[in-house]
């Protein structure tokens, strides 16, 4: 064994004689932009008359999702039926895209508070975007549980509210859980988003020039007025609450995946379902931010801002969450077969090839093949391709809840009780229309409110720092 | 403070940059002013030590929301299942600490975070929608890229043409009077 140097902190002495090269940190803002530019940039978006692109892709958005609004109406007039659920699977695409629809949600709080804690100063320029989409997602998710409960003028007996029948919510179950893991979840993430957007929203009023302009962002932005003593303490508390929502989007997903884990049934009850569901959160959810930033940073020409650095650790996370989603399904099988269980190895065996393999081989290719293509620098860089390859992303992501709901409910202990599922028109219509109900909430914040958070974007910036000279 | 100062809230300073700011902070704080603000577009790393200011009191606020939070979890489980409507569930206890930990869990967050929220919004005075900076033109600048100290008249150092020119001394730009 080689000798152990005496002082382990000391500068090993191999460095003086290699001398190896400094390499620069890789720059988060291009071509050296200035706090004027940052801020014209991002008070532009909201300053500019409405594009075209913007008036088209909003109309097809609200023309999207009245497929929604047409699907809940025909639900609650008609009744729970007219979805496709039925005995053996009464959870189809409801609880589908409820949870594929949380999951999206994941990356946004994963940016704005998890990377915050760990420094990472490229969350800066995305944050904001990605926390927008977070309480939009879970705006979606809602809907499917909401009407799930079939009354659903009866829905707030989900929380603990006081109501004429004299009963509590039960506490016992997981899906109660979910109700305060969710609304938690919501409530903390604009929370977050909007204190994050107050110094941003008095930028914009302090540009206003006309008084409807300048009376709706001075009250949003609650007369801030960027002392020391209000940074101090709102620095605090931004860090707080990223420490609160760090641990909180970590118990949201897991929570969720209780709803399965906790049941008995095969392929649903096993304990990697915590870790395994937040990292497909996770992955999903960057897939979903690169889906919206890369049109943006095109439209809007935020390429000094949001460069390839940004793009190539978004890239990054997601090859790494993929990876780990791979491992997680391998696990799957792997105590599957090892516990002996004669139902979950079946349950396993029948998802892999079943009458649902189609869903999964679905899965497989777009959730652990996909993502592997970001191992190329040339992939990362070619923009459309990554577009492309998140798309895949989401869509395998989908699946995958479609797989584990729906796999294990059709063909679970009785064969003589086993049934095939399909979607109704009505699933079909409610869940295409949240993708333009997304929209619509989604434009409207790109339109209204500031798109990068432009004090942290400054923040970053070389020359912001007091020492720099 | 003089009678004269009566109508008058302070006297702003304009810097160009971050580190000019920063370097005229140390000096006002060495100078033993207590009324007096930096307005910046952004928390300048350090500014806090260089304004003397102590530490945030938002903490306390989270941890007093945490907690009450966590009490909350506690009760309304507990008054809910075991208490008010007792309800037989597959055996389980009426109330124990590990079913409805994920109840606790959440609230305690959410509490906490209302805690910080709103504590933050308490402790900064905010909402304030009127107040005499925002009658100031350069004021809006502040928010894009330009740095400002404000002496204010209630501090027992301020006299007019005196902290002007302790203002000039520290190598401002534009000096204005603030008027209430």
């Amino acid at each position: 064994m080689a000798h152990a140097p005496e002082h382990s902190t000391d500068r090993p002495e191999i460095l003086d004689r290699v001398n190896p090269a400094e390499l620069p940190r890789s720059k988060l803002i291009l071509n050296d932009r200035g706090f004027h530019w940052i801020t014209d940039k991002v008070c532009g978006i909201v300053e500019e008359p409405t594009p075209l692109w913007w008036k088209v892709t909003f109309v097809a958005a609200l023309f999207i999702a009245s497929f929604t609004g047409a699907g809940l109406l025909y639900l609650v007039s008609t009744g729970t039926g007219t979805w496709g659920l039925r005995s053996p699977v009464g959870w189809g695409w409801a609880i589908v895209n409820f949870v594929f629809w949380v999951g999206i949600g994941h990356a946004g709080t994963l940016i704005s508070a998890i990377l915050c804690l760990l420094r990472q100063k490229w969350r800066t320029s995305i944050n904001r975007a990605a926390e927008a989409m977070t309480i939009f997602a879970v705006m979606c998710a809602g809907i499917f549980p909401l009407f799930h409960v079939g009354r659903v003028w009866f829905a707030w007996w989900l929380f603990p509210l006081p109501n004429q029948n004299g009963i509590w919510p039960q506490f016992r179950s997981p899906l109660e859980w979910d109700v305060f893991a969710v609304s938690t979840y919501f409530t903390v993430s604009t929370l977050f988003w909007y204190m994050g957007m107050v110094p941003d929203l008095g930028a914009i009023r302090d540009r206003a020039k006309t008084w409807w302009r300048k009376a709706f962002y001075s009250v949003l932005a609650l007369g801030w007025r960027g002392g020391n003593r209000q940074w101090s303490n709102f620095e605090m508390a931004y860090l707080l609450l990223a420490g609160l929502s760090t641990p909180l989007v970590l118990s949201v997903h897991t929570i969720v995946s209780f709803d399965f884990a906790v049941s008995n049934v095969p392929g649903w009850h096993t304990t990697i379902f915590p870790p395994y569901f937040v990292a497909g959160a996770i992955f999903s959810g960057f897939a979903m931010v690169l889906t919206l930033m890369l049109p943006l940073r095109a439209i809007y020409r935020l390429h000094d801002v949001i460069n390839q650095y940004h793009i190539d650790n978004m890239c990054k996370i997601i090859l790494a969450t993929g990876t780990m989603v791979g491992y997680a399904y391998a696990t799957e099988f792997f105590i599957a077969a090892y516990s002996g269980n004669a139902y979950e190895k079946f349950a396993f065996v029948n998802r892999a090839f079943g009458q649902y393999a189609w869903a999964y081989w679905i899965m497989v290719s777009c959730n652990v093949i996909t993502p592997q293509l970001f191992w190329f620098k040339k992939i990362r860089e070619n923009h459309a391709l990554v577009w492309i390859i998140c798309l895949f992303v989401n869509v395998g992501m989908w699946f995958e809840r479609f797989v584990i709901t729906v796999t294990s409910l059709a063909n679970d202990y009785l064969p003589s009780s086993w049934g095939y599922y399909s979607p109704t028109i009505v699933d079909i219509f409610t869940f295409f229309g949240t993708f333009g109900f997304f929209s619509v909430l989604f434009l409207l914040f790109v339109r209204f409110l500031p798109l990068l958070p432009m004090a942290e974007v400054k923040m970053v910036a070389p020359q912001a720092d007091p020492h720099a000279h | 403070m003089n009678e004269r100062n009566e109508s008058i809230h302070g006297v702003a300073c304009t810097f160009r940059s971050p580190s000019d700011v920063f370097h005229a902070a140390e000096k006002v704080r060495d100078a033993g002013w207590k009324n007096w603000d930096v307005h910046t577009p952004f928390p300048i790393h350090g500014m806090d030590q260089a304004m003397g200011l102590p530490r945030s009191k938002v903490p306390r606020l989270t941890l007093l929301g945490g907690v009450t939070g966590f009490i909350t979890g506690c009760l309304l489980t507990w008054f809910m299942n075991s208490y008010d409507y007792p309800l037989v569930v597959g055996g389980k206890p009426f109330w124990s600490p590990i079913f409805p930990f994920p109840v606790m869990y959440e609230c305690t967050i959410l509490f906490a975070a209302f805690g910080t929220f709103f504590g933050q919004f308490i402790l900064n005075r905010l909402p304030q929608h009127h107040h005499p900076l925002f009658d100031l033109p350069q004021f809006a600048r502040t928010s894009d890229d330009t740095f400002m100290i404000v002496l204010e008249a209630r501090d027992k150092n301020f006299h007019l043409d005196e902290s002007r020119n302790f203002l000039l001394s520290l190598g401002g730009q534009e000096i204005t009077v603030i008027r209430e």
